[in-house]
């Protein structure tokens, strides 16, 4: 009888105890409700003091009520919204936050998926006021200064490209806006936020088939200067061939001229001044080139006619061939 | 008044065999103990270590091999991967053979939306990456935030779209590639160390990038440009060389020839008239006979080739008219 009541003794000590002691993990912060009401500071709140491990409380009346300490992620739904210069984009942000003040937030908002769902509306109606207010370019772009890397090449063709549009404020400008309008809104849940940013920026699908046809028109634009680049090089090599080839033809042609020229004048001079040399030469010169000439100059395509009066055939009318010499 | 020790026999195939009710208390108290000794010791990897934490409380990181801890969730032991690289995809979903994804958890869960950027000069482009990270510091990686991994594919993705929203399509596609990578990697690690994250961000490199699919043709035709222009410069080029080294040649040949015409113009000159003056020396001793000779031997030399011969009595000149001339 004895063990048995032992044992019931022990069974409820340990229920007593089982319920007076409880942990806190690193990970969360706790706070102590009876009948609904709160006792106490919560416990583990401050990031700066750990206050994990084991804790006491008063059994069966006090009830612990858990609530994450971590930095959680806010993901928001992208949703469409046009900017200031009327292009409908669509738009994926997202958030860190953290539960400041256990308290305020399990009484405003009870668990996360009302806290979630206040986010979304809070960050979601910040986003679109900030993106209404500005043109695209202000949330595509971040570094005002930024000079872009160009493509010389490219450029030549088409002065448009490689060309970032100006900013006033940009993309990290705009979240910290979105953060400044959200976070007094939150504070009032007990929720702090830690950053929002833009997780994607994209084109909707109607303005996207007009940015693809720019692009296209751009791009075949440099495809046609390339090309023209193309045919004029060659045109110019082609002019530079035919010039070339007037140049060293006529060059040719010139100095052959001169130097047939030169020689032609030196045989002349050559054979004039022999030629020339004596009266006797001149006559001797005339005669024996006669002579040539006849040689070179008949054939048989000729037909001559001789008299018997000539030097040659005088003998067919006298022997003598002086019958009727004068 | 103790009542005497309840002995009960129960019989298992026939014999008999003592019970005693405190077995039924005995029993569980082995099996618990059993148990507590079996998750006492825990084995830690090579690459890891395990975060100990007890009550809840943090108390110490243990490094890899064999260790114990205080069972019935005393102590609980979180096995963190430090040394090992982990990877983390974007914008692409590459299943092996058997159209199986090799890590689920590092593959992006919309690849389509991740892909498109938009640029900063307002175009578009379809870019894939990965990022290569590792965990640093496991206390903040378990404590700091409640999902690390999401969070971390998040602000990545943030970040290379931000860097890409400052540079142009050009940039993107092909001069900036690396340099976006670099970027995006100092702007994710100031991220990340202000958060406390306990990851390092290794590295971002992008993998695929492309112009969308309907302007990837005008893109493709650009390139085809480039190389047309280059093929009819080098085909003029062709032309050029094919021609003018040849032209060269000619005109030298000319020249040449020229010059052989003037030797020889010059030669001959210079023959002829040794010729004639030797001829010249000889006719003036006998001037008559040698003028009868010359004259003689000419004849007689061209005759025989004339076609035709007619000889005409100097009386008969007046017939003249009337012969018939043509054969």
């Amino acid at each position: 009888m004895k063990t048995i009541l032992t044992t019931i003794l022990l069974v409820i000590a340990a229920i007593i105890i089982g319920n007076s002691a409880f942990t806190v993990d690193q990970t969360e912060q706790v706070f102590i409700t009876q009948f609904g009401k709160f006792v106490g500071d919560p416990i583990n709140a401050d990031p700066e003091n750990n206050e994990a491990g084991l804790h006491w409380k008063t059994p069966f009346i006090h009830k612990i009520n858990r609530i994450e300490k971590r930095i959680l992620a806010w993901d928001g739904p992208s949703t469409d919204m046009p900017t200031r210069d009327k292009l409908y984009i669509n738009v994926d942000t997202f958030a860190r936050w953290r539960i400041s003040d256990p308290v305020t937030y399990y009484q405003k908002l009870r668990d996360e998926t009302s806290a979630q769902s206040r986010l979304d509306d809070i960050i979601g109606s910040a986003t679109r006021d900030r993106i209404a207010a500005h043109d695209l370019i202000e949330v595509v772009r971040s570094e005002k200064n930024r000079k872009p890397a160009v493509d010389e090449a490219l450029i030549a063709a088409n002065s448009n490209l490689g060309v970032l549009p100006p900013i006033q404020y940009g993309r990290q400008v705009l979240s910290q806006q979105i953060l400044d309008a959200a976070q007094p809104k939150v504070n009032t849940w007990g929720i702090e936020l830690i950053d929002v940013r833009f997780k994607r920026i994209n084109y909707k699908s109607d303005v996207i088939a007009e940015i693809y046809s720019r692009m296209a028109s751009e791009r075949m634009q440099i495809a046609d200067r390339f090309r023209s680049e193309g045919a004029g090089e060659a045109a110019k090599i082609i002019g530079k061939k035919n010039r070339d080839l007037l140049q060293i033809e006529s060059e040719a042609y010139k100095i052959e001229q001169e130097v047939k020229g030169k020689a032609d004048a030196e045989a002349t001079e050559i054979y004039a001044k022999a030629y020339s040399s004596s009266p006797v030469a001149a006559d001797f010169y005339k005669f024996v080139k006669t002579l040539e000439t006849y040689q070179n100059t008949l054939g048989k395509d000729t037909t001559a006619i001789f008299t018997t009066d000539s030097d040659l055939f005088h003998l067919f009318k006298s022997i003598d061939g002086k019958k009727d010499k004068k | 008044m103790t009542p005497p020790p309840v002995k009960k026999t129960i019989i298992i195939d026939g014999h008999q065999i003592s019970f005693n009710p405190r077995w039924l208390i005995g029993i569980p108290l082995v099996l618990v103990t059993l148990y507590g000794i079996f998750t006492s010791f825990y084995t830690i990897s090579p690459e890891s270590v395990a975060v100990v934490q007890r009550f809840g409380k943090y108390i110490k990181i243990e490094d890899p091999g064999l260790h114990f801890k205080i069972p019935f969730g005393v102590d609980k032991a979180t096995i963190v991967p430090i040394d090992r690289q982990l990877k983390l995809e974007f914008g692409f979903i590459r299943p092996d053979e058997d159209n199986n994804v090799t890590n689920p958890r590092q593959v992006s869960t919309e690849p389509d939306k991740e892909r498109d950027m938009v640029t900063g000069d307002l175009n578009a482009a379809q870019v894939e990456w990965i990022l290569q990270y590792s965990i640093s510091d496991p206390y903040q990686y378990l404590f700091q935030l409640r999902n690390p991994g999401s969070t971390l594919r998040d602000l990545t993705e943030s970040v290379v779209c931000e860097v890409i929203g400052d540079r142009t399509v050009d940039e993107v596609l092909t001069i900036g590639r690396t340099e976006i990578g670099i970027e995006a990697l100092n702007r994710l690690q100031d991220i990340v160390s202000t958060l406390d994250m306990g990851v390092t961000a290794e590295r971002i490199e992008l993998i695929n990038v492309n112009p969308p699919g309907p302007v990837q043709r005008s893109f493709g035709e650009v390139n085809r440009a480039q190389q047309e222009r280059e093929r009819m410069i080098n085909e003029a080029n062709g032309e050029y060389n094919r021609v003018i080294p040849k032209a060269k040649g000619t005109a030298q040949q000319k020249i040449s020839g020229a010059e052989g015409y003037a030797f020889q113009r010059v030669n001959e000159a210079e023959g002829d008239v040794t010729r004639f003056r030797d001829l010249l020396a000889q006719y003036e001793k006998a001037p008559a006979i040698t003028k009868q000779r010359l004259y003689l031997e000419t004849m007689s030399d061209v005759l025989p080739k004339l076609g035709r011969k007619v000889l005409l009595d100097e009386d008969a000149k007046q017939f003249l008219p009337l012969m018939n001339m043509a054969n």
